[in-house]
């Protein structure tokens, strides 16, 4: 076997060019849909390591889909918002600690998780630099973020404008980096977060500007005072950065109860009190609907796979066609060979050692192929998760 | 020795038969198979070392009937008993010349791939001005060094018997000589019979005696 393996390696040298195209040709065919196959069971392991991780997600009705994508990834919006009461709802049946979670915002494209500390302790997310979250205006930043916008404790985060074109709409805050979270592999490393007053804050529900109750206050700004009312005009200045100095000026307008949360992660003391808190949430009446995160993911994932079947078919049709060119390429060749073919017999070659030498070409060059498209898959595995 | 009796052959979807009534090859000696083109002399190169198989007649090769053989007890005579050098060299492009002179040895199990064999093979190519282009493929070797690298892959196996298909038939007048110096003196120092076809009147004197392929068939 020693000599068919140096036979053939000798003839694969020899015409390395045809060989290079060979192992190209049957490489890009391969390449596909172990690239495919492996960014999909990447995505399944991620997407399904974050729902095992998320035993149950509450939110407001419609789609489940939106939901679970939402409180586990942060992607994209919920279709109804659930009100603070809703959190303390459910933290009054007992059943669950519930984890308030308000995304909507952005900073620098990162999105903006306005939660509490429980969050932190529920996803065993660790600090791997500063401090945790303090005072208003606060900010925690997941470890790719503090990479790709180069921040660091101490530094500034401003948030996104939702809309550049509404000036009546809230303007952006500067955040201060309190801290940097230890790498997780999950999507909290592209968050940044911060408490839920301050999720408010940025949404606009809070503010704060100078005293114009005192009287002293600068008069072109005062429209109108009575005993029990100041009205400023516009020229009123809000603060953008919540600091040491201005901090207790910031103050909240309306009932905290009805500030909007955009999703809920209940965490249930136990299996039975999960059951029993989705019980409780599952009449026609509730509008606040409790999923299985897992059930969901599942779900989501039998769509995709759907839509692989179609992949894996067009590989295949594909893997046919290939085949069919690799095998004339291969009567092609022993046509041409056949001289060199008729020599090693008249030398006293078995017919059937004749056979395995081309066979043992077509093996390592076929191998050669597998193992380049094997390596390019990985590459773009790797490549497509680091993105 | 080499033996044939009523050997009688055809190629299928072909006019041309060969027929030799008898002709007889002694152990040691140096013959010249000549005759017009067409005669059947390559063929009957081919009958004997079994590559192809007459339709009627016997064969002998020293103590064996290669026509009686079957396809592997075949391949193991050749192996053993012959060494083949064709008209056009039918060396491997792929290899170089020290791995063509090998090639025997890697194609057949029966065969040990030795360092002795190795020395063997570089020997053949010292005595054959092949030594510097021992790592030259064929593509950069002249006719004559072509000629001598399958002359020295016909050897390397120490064959008894010598069947020679036009060895000088592409090569220059200097060449021709050489080669043929070189196989009368291996075939000298292994005391091998050599059947060798040449169209080359010139070269005759140089044998025991020639054969005319031509006046033998009836």
């Amino acid at each position: 076997m020693r000599h068919i393996w140096f036979l053939a390696w000798q003839s694969i040298r020899f015409n390395r060019l045809q060989s290079a195209i060979l192992i190209i040709g049957l490489a890009v065919p391969l390449y596909l849909p172990l690239a495919v196959n492996g960014l999909v069971n990447r995505y399944q392991a991620g997407l399904l390591q974050r729902a095992l991780s998320t035993p149950l997600v509450a939110g407001g009705l419609g789609s489940r889909f939106d939901l679970v994508l939402h409180t586990l990834y942060f992607r994209g919006n919920v279709p109804r918002l659930l009100r603070m009461a809703d959190v303390e709802a459910i933290r009054a049946t007992g059943y669950a600690a519930p984890i308030p979670l308000y995304v909507r915002y952005t900073a620098r494209h990162a999105p903006i998780v306005g939660t509490t500390l429980d969050y932190f302790a529920f996803r065993g997310l660790r600090l791997a630099r500063g401090e945790q979250l303090l005072e208003l205006g606060d900010c925690v930043l997941g470890g790719e973020v503090a990479v790709s916008l180069k921040l660091a404790p101490g530094d500034r985060l401003m948030t996104d404008p939702e809309n550049v074109f509404d000036i009546a709409g809230s303007y952006p805050v500067k955040l201060r980096v309190m801290g940097v979270l230890e790498p997780s592999g999950t999507p909290d490393d592209r968050a940044v977060f911060v408490d839920i007053k301050t999720a408010w804050l940025v949404e606009g529900l809070a503010h704060g500007h100078s005293d114009i109750t005192a009287t002293n206050t600068d008069g072109s700004v005062v429209l109108n005072r009575d005993a029990t009312n100041v009205t400023a005009n516009a020229a009123l200045l809000e603060f953008t950065e919540v600091t040491p100095q201005n901090i207790a000026s910031f103050h909240f307008h309306g009932d905290p109860d009805q500030f909007p949360i955009s999703a809920v992660i209940p965490v249930p003391k136990d299996e039975r009190s999960a059951t029993l808190l989705r019980g409780r949430y599952q009449g026609p009446e509730s509008s606040v609907q409790i999923l299985v995160a897992r059930s969901v993911v599942e779900e989501l994932m039998g769509l995709v796979f759907r839509i692989k079947r179609f992949f894996d078919a067009n590989a295949a049709l594909v893997g046919v066609a290939t085949g069919l060119f690799l095998l004339l390429v291969v009567l092609l060749s022993v046509r041409l060979r056949r001289p060199e073919m008729e020599t090693l017999f008249r030398l006293g070659c078995a017919r059937g050692l004749i056979a395995k030498l081309v066979a043992t070409e077509l093996f390592a060059i076929g191998g050669v192929s597998f193992v380049l498209a094997l390596i390019g898959a990985q590459a773009t595995t790797s490549l497509v998760s680091l993105w | 020795m080499i033996a044939i009796e009523q050997v009688s052959f055809h190629y299928p979807r072909s006019t041309f038969t060969l027929r030799v009534p008898g002709l007889r090859v002694g152990e040691g000696e140096k013959v010249a198979l000549v005759g017009p083109s067409g005669s059947g002399k390559t063929t009957l190169l081919h009958l004997i070392a079994g590559i192809l198989l007459p339709d009627t007649g016997n064969i002998a090769v020293g103590e064996a009937r290669p026509h009686q053989l079957d396809d592997a007890q075949r391949r193991a005579f050749r192996i053993a008993m012959l060494g083949l050098v064709f008209q056009d060299f039918q060396l491997l492009e792929t290899l170089d010349v020290l791995e063509n002179i090998l090639l025997p040895y890697r194609i057949n199990p029966a065969l040990s791939l030795t360092g002795e064999v190795r020395e063997r093979a570089r020997q053949l190519a010292r005595e054959t001005g092949l030594e510097p282009r021992l790592r030259h493929r064929p593509g950069r070797l002249s006719q004559g060094e072509k000629q001598r690298t399958a002359l020295c892959r016909a050897l390397i196996t120490q064959p008894r018997y010598l069947l020679a298909d036009e060895p000088t038939g592409n090569l220059d007048p200097h060449s021709k000589t050489r080669v043929l110096d070189l196989l009368f003196e291996q075939c000298a120092r292994a005391k091998a019979t050599l059947l060798m076809v040449t169209h080359d009147v010139g070269l005759l004197n140089r044998f025991d005696r020639a054969i005319n392929l031509g006046e033998l068939q009836p």
